[in-house]
């Protein structure tokens, strides 16, 4: 039996996956605290925990995301945009246009029919279209992050958020909040505007279905209808989507340990 | 406890072309000085503008661009943004103009001092936010200006009347510096610096186009240093001997399986944009450190100019980058691809040139796809540090990288 470990460390959370053989999960789990953190080591424990495997037992670990470079850990790292394309590949094989949004960026990636990326696409240093936008808004409307799907569904009439700035846009939403527009109207307008930021940077890069979404604001029902809605195709999504980059890092892992 | 000890250098080689560029463009700066110390009026003078102009007449020019970009890697970008921004010029024009503006206010830049003007030579061709730039400069400093008025070719040739519109353009710039240093065209001048100007383009074009050979015998970054000299002195005889001597060391570290590029050159790229001067050294690592050798860039081919007279001269400064249609500006980039074996291009999404950084989103597209390779941007400025983040520059590179290996297998 071979084990392989996938690390990505983002801005704000860190994943871990540790897979049987390249293919069988084993060990999974998500740590609220990013790169610069103690998120990293309350990840690794808790894997070895729940897998009752030993850091010997690894055969080998691949590390990604922005906290590739300080983890000392691991035996090699690779880009978060190769590692996602991994991992939605081998979930949906037919999947050619991944849109991973995370904490602090959003990236378009294209895939050939090999699953291999060809070319990808980011956001610019703004953190509108990201995460981060939505933990703001969420914050500003005292919600909880998880809550923003469940009041989107409820809207009937989305609120314009205009602004492409997260600060310009904080005040946007609170003074509609005070010209009286409702919760789920307002949520659905901030979830349309991550939407179409994003929308945009796919359609640059070109759309080629299937459709994908990855990273931790796929989790949000709102932000995947809105996107749905801008692209006009159905947009694929796994219940691990925050986990596919780690997924990713565990199966290159695992074929470095085929090739040695 | 050990001390440290520091390697000596040896020392530089005068006949070297690395040696005699650097003083090239020092000399640019001292002679400009000199001219002012003895009384001479000078100017300050856009890239692009015509050289040949104020070389025939003997004015000493400086060059606001080039001495922006010096200061910015030198580390006082920020500082002398900040100066023009506290005068109310917003964050969002070209950093070299803050730069600029703040100079002409501050008069002293120890990291790249010159001598303030006695008038303004700008040309639009490379970018229309120079004209504000210098005509508030000249109202700061209550200077003349003269302007070229060059202007944005949708076509994919020069019409003959455009070249009728900027010779008389031409002309008249030259008859208004007469009349302000005293100074007087002469055509057997003017034929001396053509000479010169064709053959330090010729051999500087010579020496970037080295890049055709695998693998390249310099690394991409040279050229960046190397080009101050084609900005401020091509029509000049030192300039001709000196892009001659640089494309004889090309040839020869290709024959001898020699390169200034110190890595194993894995991968080769085409660079889009102007350098991000202040993250220099950070942007030049993220590549040499994935063997990526950036080997070739518009950028540095803009400042070649072949003509063999007058009109044509003027058909020449038509043609820069920035003035000429997507579809022109696309296939000669295409070609530039070609000819250099490129497997992957970089864009620099640069906040100070929004026309440049514009057209990019399109144009890398094309490029893309009929050279298919993978395209990566990522964002900074020319000479504003405030708008580069290393870890987001260092992402892009990583996957761009990877999909090079993917693409060759590795």
């Amino acid at each position: 039996m071979i084990y392989t470990l996938g690390i990505d460390i983002g801005s704000t959370t860190s994943k871990g996956m540790i897979l049987k053989d390249g293919s069988d999960e084993v060990a999974s789990s998500i740590v609220l605290a990013g790169t610069g953190t103690a998120g990293p080591k309350m990840l690794m424990e808790q894997l070895y925990e729940q897998s009752g495997l030993k850091p010997e037992d690894i055969a080998f670990t691949i590390v990604t995301g922005y906290g590739r470079k300080t983890f000392q850990e691991a035996d090699d790292q690779l880009s978060e945009l190769t590692c996602h394309s991994k991992g939605v590949s081998f979930l949906f094989p037919q999947v050619r246009t991944v849109i991973d949004i995370g904490g602090q960026d959003a990236k378009v990636l294209a895939l050939n029919d090999q699953g291999k990326m060809t070319n990808f696409i980011m956001n610019d240093k703004c953190a509108a279209g990201t995460g981060r936008f939505l933990d703001v808004m969420a914050q500003i409307l005292q919600l909880k992050i998880g809550d923003l799907e469940k009041e989107a569904e409820k809207a009937d009439n989305p609120a314009k958020i205009s602004s492409t700035c997260t600060v310009f846009a904080e005040s946007e939403v609170i003074s509609q909040l005070a010209m009286g527009v409702d919760m789920p109207n307002l949520v659905a307008g901030i979830c349309q505007s991550v939407a179409s930021r994003v929308a945009g940077l796919a359609k640059r890069i070109g759309i080629h279905e299937q459709v994908c979404m990855s990273g931790g604001v796929a989790q949000n029902g709102g932000v995947r209808q809105a996107l749905q809605n801008e692209l006009g195709v159905p947009i694929l999504y796994s219940e691990q989507a925050q986990l596919m980059g780690a997924l990713g890092a565990a199966l290159y892992a695992y074929e470095r340990v085929m090739n040695k | 406890m050990s001390q440290e000890v520091k390697k000596e250098r040896p020392a530089p080689d005068p006949n070297s072309a690395k040696y005699k560029l650097n003083a090239i463009a020092m000399k640019a700066y001292a002679d400009a000085q000199a001219a002012k110390d003895r009384g001479e009026l000078i100017g300050w003078c856009s890239s692009n503008f015509p050289v040949e102009i104020p070389e025939t007449l003997g004015i000493a020019v400086c060059y606001p661009e080039n001495q922006a970009a010096a200061i910015a890697a030198r580390g006082a970008g920020a500082k002398m943004c900040e100066i023009s921004e506290a005068d109310g010029y917003s964050n969002d024009i070209c950093a070299y103009a803050r730069i600029s503006l703040a100079y002409a206010k501050i008069k002293d830049a120890p990291e790249q001092n010159m001598p303030q003007p006695d008038f303004m030579l700008c040309c639009n061709n490379i970018c229309n936010c120079m004209i504000k730039w210098y005509e508030n400069l000249a109202k700061e400093l209550n200077i003349p200006m003269i302007m070229i008025d060059i202007p944005f070719n949708p076509d994919y040739e020069v019409s003959d009347a455009e070249v009728e519109y900027i010779k008389a353009q031409f002309w008249d710039a030259i008859h208004q510096l007469e009349e302000i240093t005293g100074k007087k065209w002469s055509d057997e001048k003017y034929k001396e610096v053509m000479e010169y100007s064709g053959r330090t383009s010729r051999a500087w074009l010579a020496a970037t186009s080295c890049a055709k050979y695998t693998p390249s015998p310099f690394n991409g970054f040279d050229l960046l240093n190397h080009m101050a000299v084609m900005v401020t002195a091509r029509g000049k005889v030192e300039a001709a001997d000196a892009m001659e001597t640089l494309l004889k060391e090309y040839e020869e570290n290709h024959a001898t399986g020699k390169s200034t590029f110190r890595e194993e050159e894995k991968h080769r790229i085409m660079f889009e944009g102007i350098a991000c001067w202040p993250w220099l050294r950070a942007t030049s690592t993220g590549l040499k450190s994935r063997g990526i050798n950036m080997v070739t860039t518009i950028y540095a081919d803009a400042f070649g100019f072949i003509y063999k007279d007058f009109d044509d001269m003027c058909r020449a400064y038509a043609k820069v980058p920035n003035a000429i249609n997507l579809e022109l500006a696309r296939d000669k980039r295409v070609k530039l691809c070609k000819e250099n074996h490129v497997e992957g291009l970089l864009v620099h999404t640069n906040r100070s040139c929004k026309l440049w950084s514009g057209f990019m989103y399109e144009m890398s597209r094309q490029i893309g796809e009929t050279c298919n390779i993978p395209v990566a941007s990522f964002d900074g400025d020319q000479a504003d540090p405030r708008n580069f983040s290393e870890a987001q520059y260092d992402t892009r590179v990583q996957g761009l990288t990877e999909i090079m290996e993917a693409n060759k297998g590795v």
